[in-house]
Parts: structure tokens; sequence; C-alpha cells
């Protein structure tokens, strides 16, 4: 053993002495520029990491019928997420929710593909969780890394098929819509109106979000809500009150033929409010109110008999009789008639224009009519020579001045337009040959190219049974009132055409079985063709109030490919009338109610043959 | 000289740092067990810590009090067993927690324990009795052969493991030991050349700007060189610009590989290997001056801090206590080895010295390399802090050693 050289030694430990200090202090620069320098970006990042917002979904306001009946409210129901983290794990949590879930493979797949996209916000795998499902995931948390449950207001429509037309749909924000200046703001997952009122009102229904802040850990599981960021409570969507009555609207569907499709129209003829707009056949919204199933959706959208078309508002269909009504309003508009004029031919079941034979549908003829009569009796051959007195091209002006050819301006998202000839054009460029004057005879009576949808036939009918005024049909209660309509018609025309369509409901009209004990109705029965050789369409369109007042409600019915309006619209439209007018002047509802089913059920008709006396 | 019964109450200054940082790391252990969502891994590891501990202590106490003759005596026998052992570890050895993959481990009647953690205080004294044998300090290089290859051979089996952190400990103990040997530094510059050169050859033009510093460095030294020497140097170097890369590609483990190019370039991969290093440094630095308050760490909280009770428990310690903690673990650290280096200036026996020297040269890498990490200022290499992380063999033989130095410091000659 050497010993070696103190003096030797003495440098080398001072040398590594300075290398120890050296290391350290340059350690600790570095921990100085992390720790102090530039700590608070790391604070920062800190808090980011573990950090999350989430939103509160804000319930939706309730619809409301004029009663205060729910036809739209919520019910607690459940939304599962997946927080974002990695994508891989979040698939692997996504796998082991189908033990608890129902997804099915198409689903699976485009939420797969949701996952492996990314994104900061979590993922929403279902909004309509059922309650055991959710308890059993709650349980097993530690298995569900990156779950967040969420209670979440679900729509309910308590009405179920009644009304569903009007109430609509609600639906998970679509990608496009996202990025639409309309939607701005708006986060993913955000329940939106689809259709009907839900998505006519969706900004006032839908409310405000509210914001909450958790911690999560490295897994993306929730640990604890989080104080120190200010959260925003949400602030539910506002209530919608509604014109309709749900009760008629029930009393409707109970009515209405199950096996038929059609529409029916109950406006108040003051306001213009919608009492009861029905289209069949119906479907249930509820179906709607949680994630879609594209199996449901698929199926209602490819039923032949389109259940989600809304026939009182999209549906047209040619006039027919009714129609017969606006040629009248025309022709005394323009000075064409007086109400007492009587045709230069009178009826003898045929009119002969040009080289061709024109019908009226009864072949024994009705003679000479007044305007009055004329509309009683439907007589075809006097409004043949109405037209021809108006002329093809003033027709077609005023037709489309008084708005056959556009919207009623309901608040309801979809409204079809009348389809009408624009102008003498039309036949040039739609169809191919210069329209003959010919044409207007067709026109008049509400046959040719004419399709009209049975809310337009029913506002056309609310001007009728006013001064010739027709506001646009309201379904919000709150909604701003506008006129819509302007028929430029005397007090007494109208009358006089009034008087014709009260003939159609006394012995001897068309209508006469389905008047009323109580309520006096005033209508127009139409058996319009529907072409491609099937059943015609049955059409009502009436008025209704008590006898000698003004009428209260217009009601309209269309029944497609049923027969004839007589037999088949006219009792819906008196039934529904009756209904609601009784309810309105506290007379007990009754389910036999016109004159034939009085008849049938062995009901004294005192009533009537005390009317006649009259 | 007659040795004290207590040996250990003259070498106070040395020891109270040692279990201040001890009891210190039990406390992190705790803390790093208080998580939000508890986590059966790291909860309660801070009493089975704190067992070992003591059962450290009482193994202090015992070692200190044997003479430095036993140390001489035994080196060649221990370093022969500790290489035997690390030789079985290769082929019935088990990995252990993250690094499942390993053979670092024996399991022996319910014991586990790491064979290389008692290798390094074997290779400590085997290279002791070797330098402190030679009449002279290393003058040629060819002096360095046998100290490398007593280094070397547990150094390999080490590497085969694989455990690289553990790896370049050794690497520290051989210079460490061959500087207070008093080998010229140009000396230990050429030996430690072609290490830096596999770095450098990285990067074709650093490795040759090096290969050209090298050289002239040869020039200058010539007179003192054998020309066979100057040869090996340069061959070394050529070899290790030549093999990088196939070594990179074959040996080198993809976790590895994704540790240096992550720390290289940090944005590489947030979520995956960078993921470490970015939430380790997020939570040292959202630490600030003063730290988040013991157990209060809300990285580590929220299980964002990898490795929380072992590799990465000084991210805990710089997100709880702050700038203010990890300054004063560092200065801890620092008196702890300037009290080493004074213990082998002061011990008048170069084999004692030797010996202090070498765990100086284990405890410091494992110390610097381990804290830097935690910042990024040193790639992520799986090795623990002395005396503060989770892990019983590792603290265990930490003390050992600890209780070695004071019986060199107390045995003077």
């Amino acid at each position: 053993m050497t010993p070696s050289l103190p003096q030797a030694q003495k440098a080398l430990a001072t040398r590594a002495r300075v290398g120890v200090f050296i290391v350290l202090g340059l350690l600790a620069g570095a921990f100085f520029r992390s720790q102090v320098s530039r700590s608070s970006d790391w604070l920062l990042q800190s808090e980011s990491n573990r950090l999350r917002s989430l939103t509160l979904p804000a319930p939706r306001g309730i619809i409301r019928d004029r009663t205060g009946q729910p036809m739209a409210d919520n019910i607690p129901g459940y939304s599962v997420s997946i927080l974002p983290t990695e994508p891989d794990s979040m698939l692997a949590t996504l796998n082991r929710f189908r033990e608890h879930l129902e997804i099915d493979e198409d689903r699976f797949q485009r939420l797969a593909e949701r996952v492996q996209a990314g994104g900061p916000r979590p993922v929403l795998v279902s909004v309509d969780a059922p309650f055991d499902a959710v308890s059993a995931m709650e349980e097993r948390r530690t298995a569900f890394p990156q779950l967040l449950i969420e209670a979440r207001p679900k729509r309910r429509y308590p009405a179920a098929e009644v009304g569903a037309h009007i109430v609509g749909t609600v639906g998970q924000i679509n990608e496009a819509e996202l990025n639409s200046p309309e939607y701005e703001g708006v986060e993913p997952g955000r329940i939106v109106g689809r259709s009907g009122i839900e998505a006519q009102y969706n900004p006032t229904l839908q409310g405000e979000p509210g914001i909450r802040f958790v911690e999560v850990d490295a897994a993306g599981r929730i640990v604890g809500s989080f104080r120190g960021v200010r959260t925003r409570r949400e602030e539910p969507g506002s209530d919608i009150e509604l014109n309709v009555d749900l009760d008629l609207m029930k009393w409707i569907h109970h009515i209405f033929p199950s096996d038929k499709s059609g529409a029916v129209v109950v406006l108040d003829v003051n306001t213009g409010g919608v009492l009861a707009l029905e289209s069949f056949p119906a479907y249930d919204p509820n179906v709607f109110a949680g994630v879609v199933d594209p199996a449901d959706w698929s199926l209602l959208n490819r039923d032949p008999e389109k259940p989600l078309y809304n026939r009182a508002i999209m549906g047209t269909y040619p006039p027919g009789s009714p129609w017969k009504l606006a040629a009248a309003a025309i022709g005394l508009e323009t000075g064409a008639i007086t109400p007492a004029d009587r045709m230069p031919v009178p009826c003898t079941g045929t009119f002969t224009y040009g080289n061709r034979t024109w019908r009226c549908w009864r072949e024994e003829g009705h003679g000479s009519l007044d305007l009055a009569g004329a509309i009683a009796n439907s007589c075809n051959v006097y409004f043949y020579q109405l037209g021809l007195s108006i002329g093809l091209a003033q027709l077609l002006d005023r037709s489309n001045r008084m708005g056959f050819g556009g919207q009623c301006g309901i608040d309801l998202p979809g409204e079809g337009t009348g389809d009408f000839p624009y102008g003498v054009e039309y036949w040039e460029e739609r169809r191919g040959y210069r329209a003959t004057e010919g044409e207007v005879l067709n026109l008049a009576i509400g046959q040719g190219p004419n399709a009209q949808s049975p809310l337009k036939m029913a506002q056309f009918l609310v001007a009728i049974a006013r001064d010739g005024s027709a506001p646009a049909p309201t379904l919000y209660r709150d909604a701003p009132r506008q006129e819509a309509w302007r028929l430029d018609v005397s007090e007494e025309s109208l009358g006089e055409i009034r008087n014709g369509l009260r003939q159609v409901m006394q012995p001897g009209g068309t209508a006469y079985m389905s008047s009323l004990e109580y309520f006096e109705i005033l209508g127009k029965t139409g058996t319009a063709e529907s072409g491609d050789g099937r059943e015609t369409h049955a059409w009502f369109t009436g008025m209704a109030g008590r006898f000698g007042g003004p009428a209260e409600i217009v009601v309209v019915v269309l029944v497609e490919f049923a027969g004839g309006g007589s037999e088949v619209a006219a009792p819906i439209a008196a039934k529904a009338a009756d209904y609601y007018l009784r309810g309105r002047y506290d007379i007990p509802r009754d389910t036999i109610q016109t004159l034939r089913e009085y008849q049938f059920a062995g009901r004294s008709t005192a009533a009537w043959v005390e009317r006649q006396r009259r | 000289m007659k040795r004290p019964l207590f040996p250990w109450l003259g070498q106070l200054p040395f020891l109270i740092p040692v279990l201040v940082l001890s009891l210190f790391g039990v406390a992190m252990i705790y803390s790093a067990g208080v998580l939000n969502i508890p986590s059966p891994i790291t909860q309660g590891l801070w009493i089975r810590q704190a067992v070992i501990l003591a059962g450290s202590i009482v193994a202090l106490l015992v070692v200190s009090r044997i003479p430095v003759r036993w140390w001489e005596w035994t080196a060649l026998p221990v370093y022969i067993v500790a290489v035997g052992v690390l030789a079985v570890t290769l082929v019935i050895g088990t990995g252990s927690g993250t690094a499942e993959g390993v053979r670092s481990f024996l399991d022996i009647a319910g014991f586990r324990f790491q064979p290389a953690e008692a290798a390094k205080v074997a290779a400590v004294l085997a290279l002791a009795r070797l330098l402190a044998t030679r009449e002279s300090s290393p003058e040629y290089l060819r002096d360095l052969l046998v100290p490398a290859i007593v280094i070397g051979i547990p150094l390999a089996l080490v590497m085969a493991q694989p455990d690289l952190g553990t790896a370049m400990a050794f690497v520290a103990i051989f210079f460490a030991m061959i500087y207070w040997a008093g080998t010229p530094w140009p000396l230990i510059v050429f030996a430690a050349s072609p290490g830096v050169a596999l770095f450098l050859s990285f990067n074709t033009i650093a490795w040759s700007i090096g290969f050209i510093v090298l050289l002239i460095g040869l020039y200058l030294y010539r007179y003192r060189l054998y020309l066979v020497e100057s040869l090996s140097v340069i061959v070394a170097n050529l070899a290790a610009g030549a093999l990088a890369q196939p070594l990179w590609n074959s040996v080198v483990k993809e976790h590895q590989k994704n540790r240096l190019l992550v720390f290289l370039n940090q944005e590489l991969d947030p979520q995956g290997a960078g993921w470490q290093l970015i939430q380790s440094k997020v939570a040292v630095g959202s630490g600030g001056i003063l730290g988040k308050g013991f157990t209060e760490g809300t990285q580590k909280r929220l299980n964002f801090l990898p490795e929380q009770h072992t590799d990465f428990i000084f991210s805990v310690v710089g997100e709880e206590f702050g700038f203010l903690g990890t300054s004063l673990t560092l200065l801890l650290f620092g008196y702890l080895f300037f009290r080493m280096i004074q213990i082998a200036e002061e011990s008048g026996h170069l084999f004692a010295g030797l010996c202090v020297f070498g765990i100086l040269g284990t405890w410091m890498t494992h110390a610097i390399v381990n804290i830097g990490m935690t910042i990024g200022v040193f790639p992520i290499t799986g090795i623990p802090l002395p005396f503060i992380s989770y892990g019983g063999s590792f603290l265990l033989m930490s003390w050992l050693a600890a209780g070695m130095v004071v019986a060199m410091a107390s045995d003077r000659p």
C-alpha cells in the first residue's frame, strides 16, 4: 500500500468540490428558471390539465295548449358521454359501455369515428340512458374511466300522436348546423328543435346551458367539482302557450277514420288562432326524444303513408267545390256578378262552350240559380259561366292576389305554397300549350291546375266568415298578428255567400245530415278528383257558431281518397265543431252530435223540426 | 489505532444529511400515496420504506464497525460473488412494476432484491483494491485497462438486463475512482472519448469535430502515450462512430429510443413518451417558489405524474415544496457530497478514499441524473434518487454504502 501524497489529494479534493458545486449549482439554476421565472406558465398548464368544463343542458321550455295542458315537457333523463383522452382508451371504454347500453353496430361505428377524430369535448354516447344502466355503470366506476353521466332533461310529449305535427320533434344538433351562423355558440350534443313549434320557436324554447368545471385525473375520471372558477347556472327555456285546444285535437283523433289519411284544421275566426291542426296518419314524437334510432327514423320516413308529412300545411289537394266560393268572391269583387244575378244559361245538366260539352254533377240540372242557390247546390253550370264572365286573366290575377298561390304565414316551418297558375303564361311554360279561355271553366269549379292545402282553405273560410279579411293562422299565443288576406267584397255579398253555405246544411243541402242541435254550421262539401283514377278526396270547409250569431270557428276537413265530402268529411267537421263549441258554451259534451247520429241513436230530433218550423 | 465503539458518533456531519434525506424520502413516499382516487400500488408504501429504513440504520451500525483491513481482504471474493449473482440474475431474474420485461430482481424466499445494487458496492471495493495496490498513480492508458475490465464485467451484465441507468452508475464509479487515484485528466478524457463519440455520432458533424479535437489532444499528449494506446483511442472513437447507428437499431430498446428522442425534442410525442416528461415539468414548474403544500400537489393527486413514488419522486418534491424544497434538497445533497470529499481527503488512506469516491460517484450520478430528468435537463433513465425514492434494496444498499463510508472515515491507519 502506498500512502498517496497528501498534497496531490488536497488538490484533487478541491477540484472535486468545485465540480460538485458547479454541477449542483447549474441544476439549482435550472430549477430556479422553471419554478420561479416561468412558474406561471406551468401553473396555467397544470390547471388546464385537470379542469374540464362541462355544459349543463338547460331544460327546454314547456309547450302548452290554450288550457295549460302540456304538449311537450321534460322528464329527468341521463346522458352518457366519454370524456376526451387518448383515443385508444376512449375506444376501450366505449366498448365496455356496450355491456350496459344498447348501442347498435352502426351507431358504434359512428361513435368510434368521433372518438378517433379526437377533440377537446366529451363524446356523447347516449342522451337517453335507462336508469338501471346508469346506476350499474356508476357502481363500476373504476371500470369506466372517462365516464361522464349527466342529468339531462329529456323531452316528453304527453299527448303522443295528438298534436304531433304541431309540436314537432327535437334532435341532436348535427355537424352542418354547428357550423352555421344560426347556431353560433351552440355546443355539440345540444338538443334543438327539428320540426314544428320545437323548431319554429327553438330560440325561445332552448334556454341557455350552464357551465360547470370539474377536476379530472390523468385517466380522465372526474374527481370532483371545482369551485375555483365560476360556474354558470343553466337558464331554462321559456314556456310557450299555443292557441290549440288539446282536448279538441284528441277528439279529432278519436273521430277521424283510423284507416284514412288526411287533415283537419280548426281556426278561431276572431283571432286566426289555430285551435286544432291535425294530420293523419300521425306519429309519436317521443320516438325522437332521445338519440334517434336510425331504424325507427327510416321506418317512419319510408312509411308509404308518410306519417311525418304534415298534410294540413304541406299537402296540397285539388280543392274542388269549396273553391267555388273563391270564384264567387272574385266575381263579386270584380263586379262580374251581383248576388242576385242569374246566369244567362240555366243549368240543364250540361253546358256547351267552344266545341266541348261541360257537365254539371247533377244530370237533371239545377235550373236558373242565384249566387246563394248556386253555392248551395254547387252548380257547375253557374260557375262555368261565372268563370267566363270574370275571364281567365282576371281570375288568375285575383286568385293570386288573394293568396291562393302563396303561403298562409302560419308559424310552422315547412308550410307549402298553394299550387295555382301564376298567369296565362303558365300553360305555355309548364304545359306546353297556349291557354284557351276554356281553362277558366275548370278553374272556376276548383279543378284544373289548382291545388291547395287544408290550411289555405281554412284561412280563406275565415275571410268569408269575417269581413273579407283574415289574419295569418297562428299557433303561438303571443305571435305577432299579421293580416294576410284581404277580400274586397261588400258585407252584403259575403252575407250572400254565407247564405249559400247555410243552405248546404239545411234540408235538401248536401250536408244536412251533419247539422247540429246546438250550433249552426255553414259549409261546403267537396269531392275532388284525385287523379290516377283513385277514389276522390273528400272535403268539407265550413264555419260554425251559435244560431243567429256570427261564425266563431272555421273547420276544414280533408280525407284523402275517401269518397264524397258530405258522407265522409262533413260529419268529422261537424263533430269537431260541436265538441269545441259545447266546451265554449258549457254544454255537456256528447258523442251523439249530428242529425244522422241522433236519428241512428233514436234520439229526439225535435230541435231540427222546431228550426224548420221557424 | 484503536477503533471507537460507536464510529458513527464521530461521523454525524455525514450521517445527519443521510438520515434527513431518508426521513424526507419516507414523508414524500407517504405523500406520493395521497391520491384523489387511491391506488393500491402506492398506498401504504411509506410504512414499508420506514421499516426498511429502520433495518438499514441497524445495518449501518454493524457495517460501520468493520475495519478497513477487512474490507480490503473481502473485496475480491465479494466482487466475484456479486458478479456471479448478477450472471445468475440474468437467467432467473424477474422484472418489477413498470419494468416488467427486464431481469433485474431476484426473488428469494419472498424477498425481492436487485443484485445490481450490491454489485455496485462490490465493484467499488474491487476497483479500490486494484487501484490502491498500485505503486503509483496510473500514468498510461494501459494502466486503466484492468480497472476498466473490473468495472466492465458487471457493467456488461447490468446492460444485458437491460438497466441503462444502473450501468451509468458503474461508468461513474470508474471515472470517480480513477480520478481519485490521481490519473492525469487527459487520460481520463481519452478514456471517456469513445463513450462521448457514441453520442456525438448521431450528428456526423458533431462527431467529426469531436474526432478532430481528440486527434489534436492525442498529438499534444504524444510523449506520454504509447503509439498503441493512441491508435486504440482512435480506433475506439472510429468504432463508436460507426457502431452507433447499428447499435441504435438493434440493441437499444424502443422505449429507450423514445426517451432519448423526446429529450431532444419534447414536443415530439406529448401523449406517449413525452407524457412523463411534460407532466413532470408541469408538476415541478407549477410548484412555484413555495409549492402547493405537503400532499397537496394536484399533478400528483390526479395521477398525472408517472412513477411518483420512485423515479419521479423529486417532481412531487418540486410540486409540493416549490423551489424552496428543491433547492434545500440540492443543498443537502451538496453538503453530503462535500462531507464525503472531505472524508476521502482526510482518510490518508488510498483504499479508503477510493471507496468513498466510488460511492460518491454513484450517488452523485443518481442524484444529478434523477433530479435533472424531472425538468428535462437529462433524458429519462429509470434510476432512483438515493435515500428518497421508494425501493427496499436500493435504500438498504445506500445505507450499507454509507456504513462503509463511516467505516473508512473512522478507521484511520
